[in-house]
């Protein structure tokens, strides 16, 4: 018994000395979650060495995406403890590993929803990483060698060059970051739906928060008319004013919502509280598509129906691959296309979720990460 | 008592399905003026709308039992088609309709939108039909012809199209279906039956057929190689199987009945089956379909048929369940798949439909029945006890 725990003691002490060393070479400092309170705190950890393959990038800004406040707090179920949250990062490359062809130190980059995948299967091969049955989620996550992968909220990150992306000149590092989330999930799906064959077409945008003001931007550059559907008119002049809608349609208005019904082609839903489908359905075309963006707790309400007599459909999307999430950073640096931000610092961070839970955001906090934590250190 | 679907605002969500009445603009709080226009006094009675007289078989009440009914038809139109009827199909929308299940049913009701006859009249600006054709009639006689829809040969998704039962015509009146022994009918929706279609075991496609192939082709289901699961296997799923096949797809039958296997696969001809009740086979299958072809009208979860589909995927339902099912949003967005719908088809491709079935040797499985055989029909359709559907032989069992 003695020498059985003798040897457990040895193999623990040899454990701690590896973690060590993996430390101190290279040592990462970020935010992080503990527990489903999701209130977050300093936390020390290290990233991996930069590899042949790898680029490490000394982290600029981070948008703060809902997503991070769903995982914090442990809404869908799955977080494993302690995460670093952040998937809208925009920073410099400091180090890129032998193997390395696009990206040469002193490059703006950007790194968004997806840091592994298998890279070799049908998906893969398609520039469809994000479908792949393997996909390595930036955090929340573990790589294929064990390794538990920490988000932006942090200073430095070292990813796969295939997952970094490259910054365009003409987009703006804290208000375009948002975009390699935010942005690529309204744009793949508007791609893939068929709505920017033709111009002229009607999108009608349900929830005007972080998805929603940038698929407004990007539904006009595409020549879209486009009508945002929200609960309340506090939002309508910002909308069309500023964002430049068309038109915008409150919900809870039965007379509006009556003269609206069959007049759009798409639908896009961006709204992740419970709600029904079937006013949605009411407002599409024959034929109408309806696509679904946000990630609610439990099943919606789908009413067969309208569906079936009008061809309708309702469909999903995640995200896009690089390949095309690079295509839609170069679309946005060319129409002008940002996300509308407030800047924080990251010691704001929990206050800033607060007000996250409740909406109360025009429309995306970024963390001005580069400037937080060298006070910090 | 109306049951709880009759307070669907059927007006705001789906005009065209309460037709006639949609152009009054009635919800249903002024339902009930309607129906009393067709039982006051001022209102004439279905034998005195018109000079034709007919007889069918009709419903009176919800209770959904078929009696005879003499009834009439107009004089056949310079744009009609007047043909004897041999055969008519019984879809499962006729019980639903007959017992007012759907909330919008004006009685009495004569059903039938699959029938199929010999034509005995043709009006003076009718072009394509002459006595003596083969010709049939699916689920509808009319839409407005004016609107995008129509423009594009989809008049069955036309917001003023005209059921071919339980609708209201142009005049007025209300449409009355195939239980009976004539038909007139406008001549654009009209399709022609080849020779080499048996008649009584090609009427279900009129319905079944179109409400299967439109589907497959518009989701784009129809290419050699892929793989397609049919959800049941009635009047609906059995002709999905035949024209999948047909398209070079491969096809798995879903099913909650184990007992239908080995006709599935040695008379229907689908590759495999699997008994959705089953977790280990459900398992094994998923993410492995292109494509999935929901026919089931009884709720039904949709979860595990979205688990079944490859990235990409899509989940088509052809039946209709009455109250909204739960969509788990997750594993659509995970794998980017969709849910959608599809009724019936436009007349150009009903035409191609029946064109395909002729050239494939496509028809559908049938139990032919005497006309008064039918109220055990439809005790017998509700209990799903039928391979796969019943075709009322008109011609020579319905008595005048």
């Amino acid at each position: 018994t003695k020498t059985r725990t003798q040897s457990l003691k040895e193999r623990e002490r040899e454990r701690r000395k590896n973690m060590a060393i993996s430390q101190d070479h290279n040592k990462a400092f970020g935010w992080a979650a503990n527990d489903k309170s999701g209130i977050l705190s300093p936390f020390h950890f290290s990233r991996r060495e930069n590899g042949d393959n790898d680029v490490t990038v000394t982290i600029l800004f981070c948008g703060v995406c809902h997503s991070d406040l769903h995982t914090i707090k442990n809404d869908w179920g799955f977080s494993q403890y302690p995460i670093i949250p952040g998937h809208e990062i925009v920073g410099i490359a400091t180090k890129v590993g032998k193997n390395v062809t696009k990206f040469k130190e002193g490059d703006r980059v950007g790194v968004g929803v997806i840091i592994g995948s298998c890279q070799s299967c049908e998906s893969c091969n398609q520039d469809l990483e994000n479908y792949c049955p393997q996909l390595v989620y930036t955090y929340n996550s573990r790589s294929s060698d064990g390794t538990r992968n920490q988000g932006g909220y942090s200073d430095k990150i070292v990813v796969d060059q295939r997952f970094v992306l490259s910054f365009p000149d003409g987009l703006p590092s804290d208000a375009g970051a948002p975009l390699l989330c935010a942005g690529i999930t309204v744009y793949s799906p508007m791609k893939y739906y068929g709505m920017t064959e033709e111009k002229g077409k009607h999108l009608g945008v349900s929830g005007l928060g972080g998805l929603g003001h940038i698929a407004v931007k990007i539904g006009k550059a595409f020549g879209l008319k486009v009508t945002v559907i929200s609960r309340s008119s506090e939002k309508e002049r910002e909308a069309i004013n500023r964002l430049g809608a068309d038109s915008f349609l409150i919900t809870t208005d039965p007379q509006k919502m009556k003269d609206a019904i069959g007049t759009m082609d798409f639908v896009m839903d961006t709204v992740s509280a419970e709600h029904s489908l079937l006013p949605l359905f009411s407002l599409l075309k024959v034929n109408g598509k309806l696509v679904t963006l946000g990630l609610p707790e439990k099943p919606l309400e789908l009413p067969i129906f309208p569906m079936v007599l009008g061809r309708k459909m309702v469909g999903g999307s995640q995200i896009g691959g690089m390949k095309e999430t690079q295509e839609m950073l170069d679309f946005c640096a060319k129409h002008n296309i940002v996300s509308d931000i407030e800047l924080i610092k990251m010691s704001d961070i929990n206050m800033a979720m607060d007000r996250l839970a409740k909406s109360d955001v025009r429309y995306r906090f970024v963390i001005d990460v580069a400037n937080s934590f060298s006070s910090a250190l | 008592k109306l049951p709880s679907s009759a307070y669907i605002n059927w007006d705001t969500y789906c005009p065209s399905i309460r037709p006639g009445l949609w152009l009054l603009s009635l919800s249903p709080q002024s339902a009930s003026r309607s129906y009393s226009y067709f039982t006051s006094p001022m209102a004439k009675s279905p034998e005195e709308q018109h000079p034709v007289n007919v007889v069918g078989w009709a419903a009176e009440d919800s209770s959904g039992v078929l009696a005879p009914i003499n009834f009439s038809r107009r004089a056949t139109g310079e744009k009609d088609v007047t043909f004897k009827v041999l055969y008519c199909g019984i879809c499962h929308t006729d019980l639903h309709q007959i017992k007012n299940e759907w909330g919008n049913t004006i009685y009495p009701v004569i059903p039938g939108h699959e029938i199929v006859g010999v034509v005995t009249e043709v009006g003076g600006k009718v072009l394509k039909f002459k006595v003596g054709d083969k010709v049939g009639v699916g689920c509808l006689v009319g839409s407005c012809h004016s609107c995008e829809n129509c423009a594009n040969d989809l008049e069955n998704y036309c917001p003023k199209m005209i059921l071919t039962y339980n609708g209201i015509y142009h005049d007025g009146t209300p449409t009355y279906g195939g239980y009976s022994n004539i038909m007139v009918c406008d001549e654009s929706f009209v399709i022609s039956i080849p020779e080499n279609l048996a008649l009584d075991a090609c009427a279900p496609l009129l319905c079944a057929g179109i409400t299967t192939y439109s589907p497959l082709r518009y989701f784009g289901l129809d290419k050699p190689g892929m793989h397609v699961g049919v959800v049941g296997l009635g009047g609906l799923g059995h002709v999905a199987v035949k024209f999948a096949k047909a398209f070079g797809v491969k096809v798995t039958v879903i099913s909650t009945s184990p007992d239908k296997k080995i006709e599935a696969i040695d008379r229907l001809g689908a590759d495999s089956f699997l008994v959705s009740s089953d977790p280990d086979q459900m398992q094994v299958a998923m993410g492995t379909m292109d494509g999935i072809i929901d026919t089931v009208s009884a709720t039904h979860p949709l979860l595990p048929l979205i688990g079944l589909l490859k990235s990409h995927g899509k989940l088509v339902m052809v039946g209709v369940p009455e109250k909204p099912l739960e969509l788990p949003v997750f594993p659509l967005l995970i794998g980017r798949k969709l849910v959608a719908g599809s009724a019936i088809g436009g007349i150009k491709e009903t035409q191609e439909m029946i064109d395909f079935a002729a050239k494939h040797n496509i028809t559908a499985d049938i139990e032919l029945i005497p006309m008064d055989y039918v109220n055990t029909a439809m005790e017998r359709l509700m209990k799903t006890d039928v391979r796969y559907r019943f075709v009322i032989d008109i011609g020579n069992t319905l008595k005048h």
